[in-house]
């Protein structure tokens, strides 16, 4: 396959699982601000820590405009200065979509295309109906129905393995800054962890993930911090969890070494960061401290994907 | 549809039953309906300039354009005729020179055309095939009265339109095709992947490896070339995608490089290489003309095939027939006034109403005047830039072209249309039964380019 290719399929799949991540985002957003205000403190930080977690606060910085609900989530879900925005996200994913068109199926192709011409009408109503909830919740049903095109209808070969090494390298940064918004909001708080008064913060870090009825079977108890952690970080029952998403990886890249008779650096790579998660137990994780544990996995995953794209999708130069 | 005693053609008489049984109503379903199908598809075609939506589709006419069998096998003698050629002639320009001594064709007219590439000089191609797509324009005037309108020997586009258009109208109206034997066009990809593979370099062993090169997805004709690519299997490339190295070229693959045999190229010649021609063109592969000169690379259609479809050299074509092979010309050129030599310079001025004037490197229906339809300004401002520059521009009288009955607005109507079928030349030559139909939408218009509001049709070769 062409690296050119290969290339474009590995972003079609993280753009369309950042879309739908940008999504859950916003929604811990929108639902934080609902509850009332614990911090104690004169300024509520919601919205900036979704900033931080989105990976793009310096960026609306630059706007110069000021952190409230409404320029948020103008800027993460329609704005076309910021090109991690969803709209920005779903409109790169379908160019690449269009630039591979034939090595993705006429399913793929009509879920990202149809997501595409949509938009921008669905966008709209959300604005003046004031509620974006539904919208995110279709953009959420979007990206199941390119998951679901890309596990029903695509032949099992290179093309399919390098979109599902998007879809996790993605789904990886993706579940690790949905976990730290927490830490951003209790940032001074550190010994309240734990506590009672964050229970609803917890609870809605879990409905985001689509995994608060998962905990509940998993673990048979109210949510814990510890727990939650556990849950989205080391637990391989949960599909959007650190280890599953570095399992799939190590997987696929497995596939790619047998295929291709070869070995890259990404492998040992991707070993090691699957290892480090397998061997470890939450009280690593918290020895190290939640919000250290999660950047140094951020930048870690970062720099598989990197090599990733350095072994496979610039190759033969 | 009609003969030229307004009776109906005989071809077409199952057709003009099934017209007239149908009920509006159904009709403008079925459009809908393929409306839908192209967009779901994504056929779309890419207008210039046009600032609106760049995905934009041709109109589609329901209506198929039917040849008989005889007519079919008429103008594939013609075609093959014609194509071999040029092939010929190619062959000669850049080896012998052999019409040029003999006086056939003034040399200043080759020697100093802009599309007569001396990088190509001496270059041997494999089987001295130069143009393997061939797209020849034809117009008919009455009965087997055939004319050519120009030879597309370069990079001719549509013929995705006319395998699409086939399996939509399959798939709208089985009954009609239940009742006419209709030659089948599907077998296309297949044949153009055997004659690229024909064209594979001798030191090529075991199957070659082909490749369809595109300028990329924001070239008007980008839903072509990746469809073509898929329909034969074959690894869509871009420039960027391909490199030089130890006198091969290769592409780059997830496992890595992988050398490529033929390059069927749809990036015109200027931007191959940009280390031989245009410097900046960044669509290109530095050092692909060095492998391709020392026969290691096959390019198809070859480089410089330009000079052979060029508009002033079109008006040699019929004598070239007699030159290189000692036949009449079975296809009948389109009369042309050159406008560089001054009789028919002044001839074409006087009779600007009655004439199509058209630029030498023209194509795409851009810069040319249909002097009937046009205004006298239109017709004066053209008349200027004659004058200032008599070489770049070509002469014809508007031919009575035949018309094809077309959908439109209220009902049904004949519209002009045109046909572009496409020969294929490897180590034989092969031309499917079919082609492209364009049809000219505008009551009157002779302009069928589908940058211009012309629209397509179905093209049925009956095969009894």
């Amino acid at each position: 396959m062409l690296s050119r290719t290969a290339d474009n399929l590995y972003w079609l799949a993280r753009y369309m699982e950042r879309a739908e991540n940008l999504a859950r985002i916003l929604e811990v957003g929108i639902r934080m601000a609902m509850m009332p205000d614990q911090s104690g403190k004169r300024h509520r930080s919601e919205w900036r820590s979704t900033l931080v977690n989105a990976g793009i606060e310096p960026l609306f910085e630059q706007t110069g405009r000021a952190v409230n609900a409404r320029n948020v989530i103008e800027f993460i879900g329609r704005s076309e200065r910021n090109p991690s925005s969803i709209y920005s996200c779903i409109k790169t994913a379908r160019d690449s979509g269009r630039a591979v068109r034939n090595a993705i199926t006429s399913e793929m192709w009509e879920a990202l295309n149809d997501t595409w011409l949509a938009f921008e009408d669905n966008w709209r109503a959300a604005a003046e109906n004031r509620d974006f909830r539904p919208l995110l919740d279709w953009i959420k049903d979007r990206s199941s129905m390119f998951r679901g095109s890309l596990a029903g209808t695509m032949i099992r070969d290179e093309a399919y393995h390098f979109t599902r090494l998007g879809t996790f390298v993605e789904r990886a940064d993706n579940t690790a800054r949905i976990l730290d918004v927490k830490y951003h909001i209790l940032l001074p708080d550190m010994a309240e962890v734990g506590g009672g008064v964050d229970y609803y913060q917890w609870t809605t870090i879990l409905r985001a993930v689509s995994a608060l009825g998962g905990y509940h079977w998993v673990y048979s108890e109210n949510p814990r911090p510890w727990n939650i952690a556990e849950f989205l970080i080391l637990r391989e029952e949960m599909p959007r969890s650190l280890i599953t998403c570095l399992r799939e990886i190590t997987t696929t890249l497995e596939i790619l070494a047998e295929a291709h008779g070869r070995r890259h650096p990404c492998h040992r790579q991707a070993g090691r960061l699957y290892s480090s998660l397998k061997f470890a137990v939450a009280e690593d994780v918290f020895q190290q401290g939640l919000h250290e544990f999660l950047t140094d996995f951020i930048s870690r995953n970062n720099r598989l994907g990197n090599e990733i794209e350095r072994n496979y999708l610039f190759a033969g130069t | 549809m009609n003969a030229g005693d307004d009776s109906i053609r005989e071809a077409y008489h199952g057709l003009s039953d099934w017209l007239h049984w149908t009920p509006p109503d159904h009709f403008n379903l079925k459009r809908r309906e393929a409306e839908v199908l192209f967009r779901r598809l994504g056929i779309t075609f890419a207008v210039y300039g046009d600032g609106g939506n760049p995905e934009r589709l041709i109109p589609f006419d329901l209506i198929p354009r039917i040849l008989s069998k005889e007519e079919w096998g008429f103008l594939e003698a013609g075609l093959e005729q014609r194509v071999r050629v040029l092939n010929m002639f190619l062959a000669d320009l850049y080896h012998d020179q052999e019409i040029l001594r003999a006086g056939v064709l003034p040399e200043r007219f080759v020697l100093t055309n802009d599309f007569y590439l001396p990088e190509m000089q001496g270059v041997r191609v494999p089987g001295d095939t130069y143009t393997h797509i061939a797209g020849v324009d034809l117009v008919r005037v009455g009965e087997n009265d055939f004319y050519v309108l120009e030879d597309n020997a370069r990079t001719p586009s549509g013929v995705s339109y006319m395998l699409e258009n086939r399996e939509i109208m399959m798939r709208l109206f089985p009954d009609l095709f239940a009742s006419h034997s209709v030659a089948p066009v599907e077998t296309y990809p297949d044949e153009l992947l055997e004659t690229l593979c024909d064209a594979a370099p001798a030191c090529c062993d075991g199957t070659p490896t082909v490749a369809v090169m595109t300028p990329g997805r924001f070239n008007s004709a980008y839903f072509e070339h990746s469809f073509l690519a898929d329909k034969m299997g074959v690894e869509l490339v871009e420039g960027q995608d391909l490199f030089v190295k130890d006198d091969t070229v290769f592409m780059r693959t997830t496992r890595g490089p992988q050398r490529v045999d033929v390059i069927y190229r749809r990036v015109d010649d200027a931007f191959l290489d940009p280390l031989v021609f245009n410097p900046d063109s960044v669509l290109g592969v530095p050092g692909l003309m060095n492998v391709y000169r020392s026969g290691r690379v096959a390019i198809a259609n070859a480089v410089g095939t330009g000079i052979a479809d060029d508009k002033a050299v079109y008006t040699y074509v019929p004598d070239m027939i007699r030159f290189y092979l000692d036949e009449e010309p079975i296809l009948k050129n389109v009369p042309t006034w050159r406008c560089e030599a001054e009789d028919d310079c002044a001839y074409v001025l006087e009779h600007l109403p009655e004439l199509v004037v058209k630029e030498v490197h023209g194509s795409g229906g851009y810069g040319m005047l249909v002097g009937p339809a046009a205004s006298k300004r239109e017709r004066e401002e053209f008349a200027a830039r004659i004058k200032a520059n008599p070489c770049n521009y070509i002469a014809q009288p508007t031919l009575a072209l035949s018309t094809c009955p077309t959908f439109v607005e209220n009902g049904i109507a004949p519209r002009h249309v045109d046909f572009r079928p496409f020969v294929l030349s490897g180590k034989n030559v092969r031309i499917v039964k079919g082609g492209l139909t364009r049809v000219a939408l505008r009551s009157g218009s002779l302009v069928v380019n589908s940058s211009q509001g012309g629209g397509t049709k179905d093209t049925w070769v009956l095969s009894q």
